[in-house]
């Protein structure tokens, strides 16, 4: 199995797209709408990484140095839980060349011109400002040792920068000491950036800089939230599926306690009243007709979502697959599915407005700050300018907050009572309201060949949209690209030594908003496609790891994939078979260019599944904080066991339900695998993703050694025993 | 109606609905925003408080019952300057990811302390029952062991 490690790290480089827009980038290339183009538009998709498209010039619009001498960071990335504010401290102090401890990170408001033009998502935020901040903050030192220099009266370059203080010339500065005296800054050119190696902060293991403020209490969120004399709003929402609202009869609502404005708008009714309580009673006491359309139920939505039906998009295709599968003898063929998933994020949408004349402000937790702020510019008619988005700290992000029409709700309400408005939803509403992780469903059909290696292997997935629909994706994506980028996201053969594969994704459009949960279709592709190769290695008589590592390609994601293959493999001593009533499971994938292996250890105990320890390896290219990379795969491994073992939405009677937590079944504590053992890899010269990749495998992994102890393949998540 | 009780050892008199979740009381009428809401329907945890020394999910109890009692949140679960063990041991192990559901988990750790001063991993599976999305459950776990060393220390 050894093989001799490459003489320099990869560069990440290559890969990420300087030019535009994600997938916007994509788009430019006229022509596209052959099948040919779209393929490879596709493979781009799979592997490109959007560039950060916010400035990345201006370390004004980054940075303020206190004459206290703290500087404070404008972070354009929301904090969600991912650790993004950490990593940007850490970038920040090495190439500031101050004490971590003297940096703050806080929310960029739209006003203070630093906006980020796309998204907190996608696990983008730490490898998309890698290059960028450091830069940034370079310049910036650069800028404070220049007018330590103009006030010293001395020549910049005989001044050395020490942890925030200049000196040279038998004279001493701090950087408050210096920022204090600058009347108008001038930006040099960028300065080289230090070597990786010597960094002080970057790839070490710092504490969350949000820690002590979470386990105080003391962190404001979206929901916590105030501004003076401030109202509380509650709005109507339908709990049917696609239900419109028509009309409302609010006589009751206007006369309850603590009303103040019921607010009628062209399409939703709303109420603003003293307290939460008051608005939430008077908002059900408002009687309002839905135009309702079919009476959905599960069926409906499960014959809709089956290979065969919708759009065929062909995503991936190397050598004869189909005309192999087609007519060869000895085709292995297996179907599985995935159901709805809930965000259940615990914190629920919602948003403090306050619109003054031609001005508004909005606090927020959004994952989209610049289109929450345009369509609270647009629905109000105000200049994007004057509309101020500050956002709070996110309780959970997910993808749920990629799209809040919440926030310009709030907005309405406030411009209707002169005054500011909390407007927030309950749970219920949220179940009901959310925008779905789409229900998948997958077949698999596969030829093994000489010496017990795959032949041929064809992935089809049926799926509800993912990116079309969504207020990030430009218009013109659909019709060029045809498939959703995200419904088939980890839906592509990595196994690329085969010499026929080929990958189809058909699209369906559901009747409810499905979109943008963490990690997209990753989950349910990687829980078929590895599932898939297990039964294969089984039918094959091999071990299923080294199954797979015969079957990648020579190339450098090949190498980097089977890296952590080793890796997981020898750190969870890896065997075979069920041995005292336990058993390992194994599966990979890649995503976003960051491969992720797990072996988790399985027993099955009282009829019920228990996952025990999962092992998981990651290379991420480059760890700037290994904490929080360890901390983004426990989390990632333990949602991801959740909506593999547990979590289900059902559609009944035209509503999707449940709408609570515990009916909504989700992992708590007792689920948890006890041990968690994260071995990360550094193939790469450059920060990847991480928020995402280790979700993929998990669901897969847990079916496979399931079948080890109990001979059942289960193949439909979530995942439940005969 | 006048609902008095004391809140992080502070005598409080307010007029309220006393149907009115006490959740509310907190948040809004008090001003702490350190406990939160997840759901309203006792099912997520986020919202636990102390009342006379029992994890309560503040969402589901009436602000009247709340009369005369004792009743602690997560600002003051410090007493003073020095951390509770429970946010000591929270602290070493970084627990926190997004941190919305932590002061609720804490706050349940601290009550099961009291009653249980080193819970085994069994205790800490049928009692800490609260949800964290963010999947923090792994480290909760050390920390809540952790948490039961420090305090034992301190006694
Ligand atoms: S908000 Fe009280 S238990 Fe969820
Ligand atoms: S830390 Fe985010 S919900 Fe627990």
């Amino acid at each position: 199995m050894s093989e001799s490690k490459p003489k320099k790290k990869f560069s990440r480089r290559k890969f990420i797209i300087r030019s535009a827009v994600g997938v916007g980038v994509l788009l430019g290339t006229g022509y596209v709408t052959r099948p040919v183009w779209r393929r490879s538009l596709a493979e781009m998709a799979n592997s490109a990484e959007a560039p950060y498209l916010g400035d990345t010039e201006s370390p004004l619009l980054w940075f303020e140095v206190s004459a206290e001498n703290q500087v404070v960071l404008y972070s354009p990335k929301v904090e969600m839980g991912q650790g993004t504010f950490t990593g940007l401290a850490q970038i920040a102090a090495d190439e500031l060349e101050v004490d971590i401890n003297k940096i703050k990170v806080v929310h960029a408001p739209t006003a203070s011109g630093n906006i980020d033009g796309m998204s907190t998502g996608g696990s983008t935020s730490i490898s998309s400002l890698w290059q960028p901040l450091r830069e940034l903050a370079a310049t910036m030192r650069e800028m404070l040792k220049n007018e330590a220099a103009r006030i010293m009266e001395t020549d910049a370059a005989a001044l050395t920068v020490k942890e925030g203080v200049v000196s040279g010339n038998g004279q001493t500065l701090t950087y408050g000491e210096i920022a204090k005296q600058v009347k108008e800054w001038n930006i040099p050119d960028t300065p080289p950036l230090k070597d990786v190696k010597s960094y002080k902060f970057i790839g070490k293991p710092i504490p969350r800089v949000d820690l002590a403020d979470k386990v105080a209490g003391a962190s404001i969120f979206g929901m916590d939230a105030a501004m003076p004399d401030m109202l509380y709003g509650a709005v109507a929402r339908p709990s049917s599926i696609g239900a419109k609202y028509v009309s409302a009869d609010t006589s009751r609502a206007e006369k309850m306690p603590g009303v103040v404005k019921v607010v009628r708008e062209k399409d939703f009714v709303g109420v603003v009243a003293r307290s939460r309580m008051e608005a939430e009673n008077a908002k059900n006491a408002i009687i309002v007709t839905w135009d309702t359309g079919k009476n959905w139920q599960s069926e409906d939505i499960e014959e809709m979502i089956r290979v065969g039906k919708g759009e065929p998009y062909v995503i991936q295709k190397a050598g004869r697959a189909k005309r192999i599968l087609d007519n060869e003898e000895e085709v292995f063929t297996a179907e599985y599915k995935s159901p709805v998933g809930a965000h259940a994020q615990l914190e629920p949408n919602g948003a403090v407005a306050y619109v003054e004349g031609d001005k508004a402000t909005v606090i927020i937790s959004t994952q989209v700050v610049n289109i929450t702020r345009n369509e609270v510019a647009e629905r109000l008619g105000l200049e994007k300018e004057n509309v101020n988005i500050i956002p709070a700290y996110l309780g959970g992000g997910f993808g749920r907050r990629l799209h809040t029409p919440n926030a310009m709700q709030a907005a309405v309400l406030s411009k209707a009572v002169g005054k500011p408005v909390k407007c927030f939803f309950n749970r219920q509403e949220e179940f009901q309201n959310d925008t779905f992780r789409p229900p998948t469903h997958h077949v698999l059909r596969a030829k093994l060949g000489a010496g017990g290696l795959i032949k041929a292997i064809e992935h089809n997935v049926s799926s509800g949209d993912v990116m079309y629909g969504s207020p990030m994706v430009p218009a013109l994506a659909e019709p060029i690209l045809g498939a959703d980028v995200g419904a088939w996201r980890g839906g592509m053969i990595q196994y690329r030594k085969i010499p026929n594969y080929r990958a189809v994704s058909w699209r369906v459009k559901l009747p409810f908003a499905t979109s943008w949960w963490r990690s997209l279709g990753l989950l349910a592709n990687t829980f078929a496609i590895e599932s898939f190769m297990d039964e294969l290695a089984i039918k094959a008589g091999k071990d299923p790891v080294q199954f797979r590592l015969d079957q990648i390609q020579e190339d450098e994601a090949g190498y980097r994939l089977k890296e952590v293959i080793r890796a997981a493999a020898q750190k969870a001593g890896w065997r075979d078979g069920a041995h005292n009533g336990r058993a390992m499971g194994f599966a990979a994938s890649t995503d976003a260019n960051t491969p992720c292996a797990h072996v988790v250890e399985v027993s099955v105990e009282d009829g019920e599944i228990r996952v025990h320890k999962v092992t998981c390896a990651i290379d991420p290219g480059f760890a700037v904080n290994p904490d929080q990379v360890r901390a983004q795969c426990e989390g990632c491994i333990i949602m991801g066991l959740s909506a593999a073992m547990f979590e289900k939405m059902t559609v009944k009677d035209g509503q999707l339900t449940p709408t609570i937590y515990g009916p909504y079944k989700m992992a708590l504590m007792k689920h948890a695998p006890k041990e968690i053992d994260v071995v990360i890899l550094e193939n790469a010269d450059a920060p990847g993703a991480v928020g995402e990749p280790p979700l993929g495998p998990i669901g897969a992994a847990i079916a496979n050694a399931v079948f080890r102890i109990t001979g059942q393949r289960l193949r439909e998540m979530p995942l439940q025993l005969a | 109606m006048k609902i008095s009780f004391y809140i992080n050892g502070n005598a409080h008199s307010i007029e309220a609905d006393g149907n009115t979740p006490l959740l509310w009381v907190i948040r809004d009428v008090l001003d702490l925003k350190g406990t939160k809401f997840g759901c309203g329907k006792a099912a997520c945890g986020a919202c636990t408080i102390h009342v006379d020394g029992e994890a309560v999910r503040s969402c589901s109890y009436s602000a009247k019952f709340a009369e005369g009692k004792n009743i602690t949140t997560i600002e003051g679960l410090s007493a003073g300057d020095s951390l509770h063990p429970v946010q000591q041991a929270w602290i070493e192990e970084v627990v926190p990811q997004c941190g919305y559901c932590q002061p609720g988990f804490m706050m349940a750790t601290a009550a099961l302390l009291e009653k249980i001063p080193n819970p085994t991993d069994q205790d800490i599976d049928d009692n800490i029952v609260n949800i964290c999305r963010c999947g923090t459950y792994y480290r909760m776990r050390k920390a809540i062991h952790r948490a039961a060393e420090i305090k034992n220390a301190n006694i």
